[in-house]
């Protein structure tokens, strides 16, 4: 049943915890080479899908194969070709940076003088080299990520699990994050992240795969699933509030559905199916007389696909790190 | 990231060798945790000594031995086996630390041998036991201590002694893979004490109310801690009951069983980590 050239195959895979269907027959593909993000909300079943690939935790029905090999029946094979980074780093605190890698390098089964390479290799990689002999507890959040995937590239993974990789980190930490996830791929891994970050997708992935309530509600490439909402946004900011209504209500006339408006940000949103409509909205505004202070022709947002696929906002969580 | 890394997957011979392998890796990542953060161990050992140096000033004036002889020599034999069973809440405490801190999953999803985590844990408390016993043997002799056994005796005596600890370590590993959250974990530690005590370690289980007393007679600790007052030479409380008599059946027997429930226990449950 293996695709050639799929790093991930999941068919109809299900899971429940007592009477509660976590899992509801997810299917998945995910080609060798590119980054696949399972996008939902908390309890989407993203988790537990990553820890059932991950040989943590059992299928209760469907197939899943992980670089070739069942995860069911071929679990330790499987062990050797992945490298799985949890929602919180998952190295010893006590140990040093390096300490940590040399450890798992030697439970990965290289020898003493292999893992003390390695571990040298990855903490240049990973720019951790200055610090690789301070213990992991003096870390900040984003070298201990960069430690924890680094631990996950000892053996070079086939695929490459990332369970909400951000999750709790600034600005900074994010960005070191995501440029070493696109490093990894660049060298050939095959990443499947899961997020509740809609950027965070946009960013990464070449495939999304939208996750709800255990359920696969839609897949594609980023553009594919922002185009499925049928074309563009103008986003319309006025100068004076009390422009508002004659500008949401020209929106109105020329937009595909009703605009938001957004009072506070004196900001009105409407979708459109011809990019033409741009120019109908700058002549009728003029005619109204109405003051534009800003005004963009955009692509709409994972959000608001996100939005429109579910019928609720993703809203991450606030997650203590 | 131009370097590609893989290691082959071992063939059954090779099992054996890698369980070898990553139980010494993992004792030794024990070792360098004690290396680099000795507080809690250090607290530990002085936490033993203290308790035999209370009872021997506070309370040994006030009890009487056995026969008449001396408060230490009556009194070492039950501490050592009750620095065993203290050991509980370490394993416990340790197991738990890299299960929550996601440690045991990363293992779990690794190409660790599946006994390994296990097994390097208890080689590693055993080491601190024998450190912990020797500690307490100094202790022991300082105030006063003697064993009238010879070489070989006084030898079988520690080997019971950590015998026990060798099976609690499974106990304390089940506990430390099963149990949730800081408070469960502070329970297991509060009792110790109760369980300890509840044995011929201190007390006549004679003296206690009846069902009390046979709970005690067959307390582990009191297998342990009967036999080896006996190999050492020191007193003890004696008594009618069946277990009391075979004391030194008992304190091999026993272990054997704990090990027999709570190692696969154990393993059940490391395999089985579902959060």
């Amino acid at each position: 049943m293996t695709t050639v050239g799929s790093a991930v195959r999941v068919a109809g895979v299900r899971k429940r915890y007592g009477d509660r269907e976590v899992l509801a027959g997810v299917d998945l593909d995910v080609t060798a080479g590119t980054v696949c993000a399972l996008l939902g909300p908390n309890g989407a079943g993203k988790t537990t899908l990553v820890r059932i690939l991950a040989t943590l935790l059992r299928l209760d029905g469907g197939r899943a194969e992980v670089a070739g090999f069942d995860v069911a029946t071929q679990a330790a094979r499987v062990r050797y070709r992945i490298g799985v980074v949890g929602q919180y780093p998952a190295v010893d605190e006590v140990l040093s940076g390096r300490q940590n890698l040399e450890m798992f390098g030697r439970l990965c089964r290289l020898t003493g003088p292999q893992a003390r390479r390695r571990a040298t290799d990855l903490l240049d990689t990973f720019g951790l080299a200055d610090t690789g002999s301070r213990p992991v507890r003096a870390y900040s959040g984003g070298m201990r990520r960069r430690l924890d995937l680094a631990v996950a590239m000892i053996l070079t993974p086939a695929v490459l699990f990332l369970d909400e990789p951000t999750v709790g980190l600034d600005p900074r930490g994010r960005n070191e994050v995501w440029q070493a996830v696109r490093d990894l791929v660049g060298a050939g891994t095959t990443v499947l992240l899961t997020t509740q970050y809609l950027d965070e997708a946009d960013q990464l992935a070449d495939q999304v795969c939208v996750l709800d309530a255990g359920r696969v509600l839609a897949r594609g490439t980023p553009e594919q699933l922002k185009s499925r909402l049928g074309g563009d946004r103008i986003d319309l900011v006025v100068r004076d509030a009390v422009d508002l209504p004659a500008a949401a209500d020209r929106l109105r006339r020329i937009g595909a559905d009703a605009p938001t408006v957004d009072p506070d940000e004196r900001r009105i949103s409407v979708r459109i199916t011809d990019r033409g409509a741009l120019t109908e909205v700058v002549r009728g505004l003029d005619a109204d007389g109405v003051t534009v202070a800003d005004l963009v022709l955009r692509r709409p947002t994972l959000d608001e696909v996100f939005l429109h696929l579910t019928g609720h906002r993703s809203e991450p969580q606030e997650v203590a790190a | 990231m131009t370097t590609v890394v893989r290691t082959p997957v071992p063939g059954p011979t090779g099992r054996a060798a890698a369980l070898l392998a990553d139980s010494t890796t993992l004792t030794r990542r024990a070792l360098a945790h004690w290396r680099r953060d000795p507080g809690p161990l250090v607290a530990s050992l002085g936490f033993n000594v203290l308790f035999v140096l209370m009872f021997v000033y506070l309370f040994g004036g006030a009890l009487q031995v056995p026969g008449g002889g001396s408060y230490p020599d009556f009194l070492m034999p039950g501490m050592f086996a009750m620095t065993m069973l203290f050991g509980v809440g370490l394993t416990a405490a340790a197991v738990a630390a890299d299960r929550e801190r996601g440690v045991t999953d990363r293992f779990r999803s690794m190409p660790v041998s599946p006994l390994a985590p296990l097994v390097g844990r208890a080689v590693a408390d055993l080491l601190f036991a024998t450190v912990t016993l020797g500690v307490m043997l100094v202790t022991a002799l300082a105030v006063g201590w003697r064993a009238t056994g010879g070489t070989g005796r006084v030898l079988a005596a520690l080997g019971l002694v950590l015998l026990l600890r060798f099976a609690l370590v499974w106990v304390g590993s089940w506990l430390g893979l099963t149990l949730t959250g800081q408070t469960a974990l502070t329970g297991v530690q509060t009792l110790e004490f109760p369980l300890g005590f509840l044995s011929s370690a201190f007390v006549a289980p004679a003296t206690m109310p009846g069902w009390l007393g046979t709970v005690a007679d067959w307390n582990p600790l009191s297998a342990t801690v009967g036999a080896t007052r006996q190999l050492l030479g020191n007193p003890g409380w004696g008594g009618e009951s069946w277990a009391a008599q075979h004391q030194l059946l008992l304190a091999v027997l026993w272990p054997v069983a704990l090990t027999l429930v709570f190692l696969p226990l154990a393993v059940h449950r490391y395999r089985a980590q579902e959060r």
